[in-house]
């Protein structure tokens, strides 16, 4: 009696309802169906078809659970339609649900999840160019001291002095990693004040793009000194794309040198403490900078100055004192107190039950 | 001065481009962000190049130093051989050059790593060191936290959650200000790139 009427309720069946799936490239379909609640424990499997139109290839494209009536097709094309059905196994009986109504795929053209992001985006963007523009007007503005960053003339000033080089770690990364351009300009600010007092600075590299830019970095600074004689090809090079060996390699470097002064900007992991602590056993000044929050630690115990975080972002325009690059430090600053104004206001209206943010981002 | 300005256009063009394709999900955008990524795969892949021939030329030039010419004997000797090797008979398992990769060169990385427990040690007892204020809290939480996480620290009712306590609220809010910031500072540099502002990375 059971088989007659699961047989019945299942021959009756709806097709699958087909939806798209929002904010995606219109690669995706989600597919429902409905079970009468009786049925569950006695299909034994199921599997979804799907007819792609208007070829009317057949494909079983994911079997399903009885338990989870909903399936994301990730398989599909915006430039064609497709229906589905799902087929139901029970005991040594199979019976196919009927054909859902043609659904297209739509590739949408903005990811609404994101308009949140955007408008922060612009506003960001709108702030920064506020005070670039200030300051193209002539208007000062005041930085805070960075110890770190005050220090640099101190650390170049010192190797000079004892006539030894200057050894410069722009980070493990690789160029797509905004800490490694930041690593990068400031390495340029470095050189060239390496080269206004003729101190050697060696750039060993563990990225080959990355190489290739410092290079280039260095003999550009070497030009806009007006001393292209000072550079020396040997002075940046390849080490190896191995993060130990890296490591291994600069460590002999520190103590073979004998470096006076150690700089280790940009991404760094594991091998930071290796580093860091073999440059302080040489005695050499440190100064360090990085936005790895976990690496920070070890920085901050073993390099006499440390760059934390964003500082890392704003060694550039400090050392350069340039009024453009100052300005978008400011602009920063002013987003980071709207952040904070944000997040104080938003966390007393969720004490108080009223959580407008939720889901937003 | 057009070797200046050429790439400061095109990093306009393109970051300009690919932050707006970041909130475009249709396929157009898509593909164009494929097509960047294949650029920058044949970029490496020439820089590679271009880096192994630096590698060549340091290790050449250090031969002639007395007190490095042995080690870049080594390097030299070590890039050739796995260059034969790997060319000539092939990289994959079972190969000599597979074998000298998981018996010379993951050991060698490995012991490279294992420095990192002493050189820890050392700088914890820099840090833990008591010269004022600070660093007497720094080395009390401490005490704290590795007490915490140890066997011992487990059976003492207040620590495992004072532990717990001191991760997940001084700890992980110092940890958010410093990402909010690095979050900002990474937008701030990209836009300096993009508008041209900043000029450092072409060397000033």
């Amino acid at each position: 009696m059971i088989w007659i009427y699961l047989i019945i309720t299942l021959l009756g069946n709806a097709p699958p309802r087909v939806f798209d799936v929002p904010n995606d490239g219109g690669n995706a379909l989600r597919v429902e169906w409905q079970l009468p609640p009786d049925s569950l424990g006695k299909v034994d499997s199921m599997l979804i078809l799907r007819k792609t139109l208007p070829e009317g290839k057949v494909d079983t494209i994911a079997k399903a659970f009885t338990n989870h009536p909903e399936f994301v097709d990730e398989g599909v094309n915006y430039k064609k339609a497709y229906r589905y059905s799902i087929l139901y196994f029970i005991g040594p009986v199979q019976i196919q649900s009927k054909w859902s109504s043609p659904a297209k795929p739509i590739a949408s053209w903005i990811d609404t999840r994101k308009i949140p992001l955007f408008i922060l985006m612009i506003l960001y963007t709108t702030i920064l160019l506020v005070y670039i523009f200030t300051a193209r007007k002539g208007r000062e503005l005041y930085l805070r001291p960075i110890a770190g960053l005050e220090a640099v003339d101190e650390a170049v000033g010192r190797a000079t002095e004892m006539g030894r080089p200057i050894v410069y770690i722009p980070g493990l990364s690789t160029i797509s990693d905004v800490a490694t351009i930041a690593a990068l300009n400031i390495l340029a600010h470095i050189t060239k004040k390496a080269g206004e007092y003729e101190t050697k600075i060696i750039v060993p590299v563990r990225n080959p793009v990355v190489y290739t830019i410092a290079r280039e970095v260095v003999k550009e600074a070497y030009y806009t000194i007006g001393r292209p004689d000072l550079f020396d090809p040997g002075q940046v090079y390849f080490a190896t794309d191995s993060q130990f060996g890296y490591a291994a390699h600069v460590s002999a470097l520190m103590t073979r040198e004998k470096s006076a002064t150690n700089f280790f900007m940009g991404m760094f992991w594991a091998e930071s403490l290796i580093l860091a602590e073999t440059g302080a056993s040489t005695g050499a000044i440190q100064v360090a900078g990085t936005d790895a929050v976990t690496q920070l630690p070890f920085f901050v115990v073993t390099c006499d100055y440390t760059l934390i975080g964003e500082e890392l972002y704003a060694a550039s325009a400090y050392l350069s004192k340039e009024p453009l690059l100052t300005a978008s430090i400011k602009g920063q600053d002013q987003m980071k107190l709207l952040i904070m104004v944000a997040m104080i206001l938003l966390s007393l209206l969720s004490v108080f039950g009223v959580n407008i943010t939720l889901g937003l981002f | 001065m057009l070797q200046r300005r050429i790439p400061l256009v095109i990093v306009f063009i393109t970051g300009v481009l690919m932050s707006i394709q970041y909130f475009i999900p249709h396929p157009v955008s898509q593909s164009a962000y494929n097509i960047a990524l294949t650029w920058f795969r044949g970029v490496s892949s020439m820089a590679y190049a271009i880096a192994v021939i630096s590698f060549v030329r340091h290790h050449s030039r250090r031969l002639k130093q007395p007190q490095n010419s042995f080690y870049s004997a080594v390097a030299l000797a070590a890039f050739l051989f796995m260059c034969i090797v790997g060319f000539g008979f092939g990289i994959e398992e079972g190969t000599v050059f597979y074998k000298m990769y998981l018996n010379v060169q993951v050991p060698l990385q490995a012991t490279t790593f294992s420095l990192l427990a002493f050189y820890m040690a050392s700088a914890a007892y820099r840090a833990f060191r008591v010269k004022g204020f600070e660093a007497t809290l720094l080395l009390i939480t401490a005490f704290i936290v590795m007490f915490g996480v140890t066997t011992i620290g487990n059976y003492i009712p207040f620590i495992p959650k004072l532990t717990e306590w001191l991760m997940a609220v001084p700890n992980l809010a110092s940890k958010r200000g410093i990402l909010i910031g690095v979050g900002l500072g990474m937008i701030s540099t990209s836009l300096k790139i993009i508008l041209g502002i900043e000029r450092n990375w072409l060397g000033g």
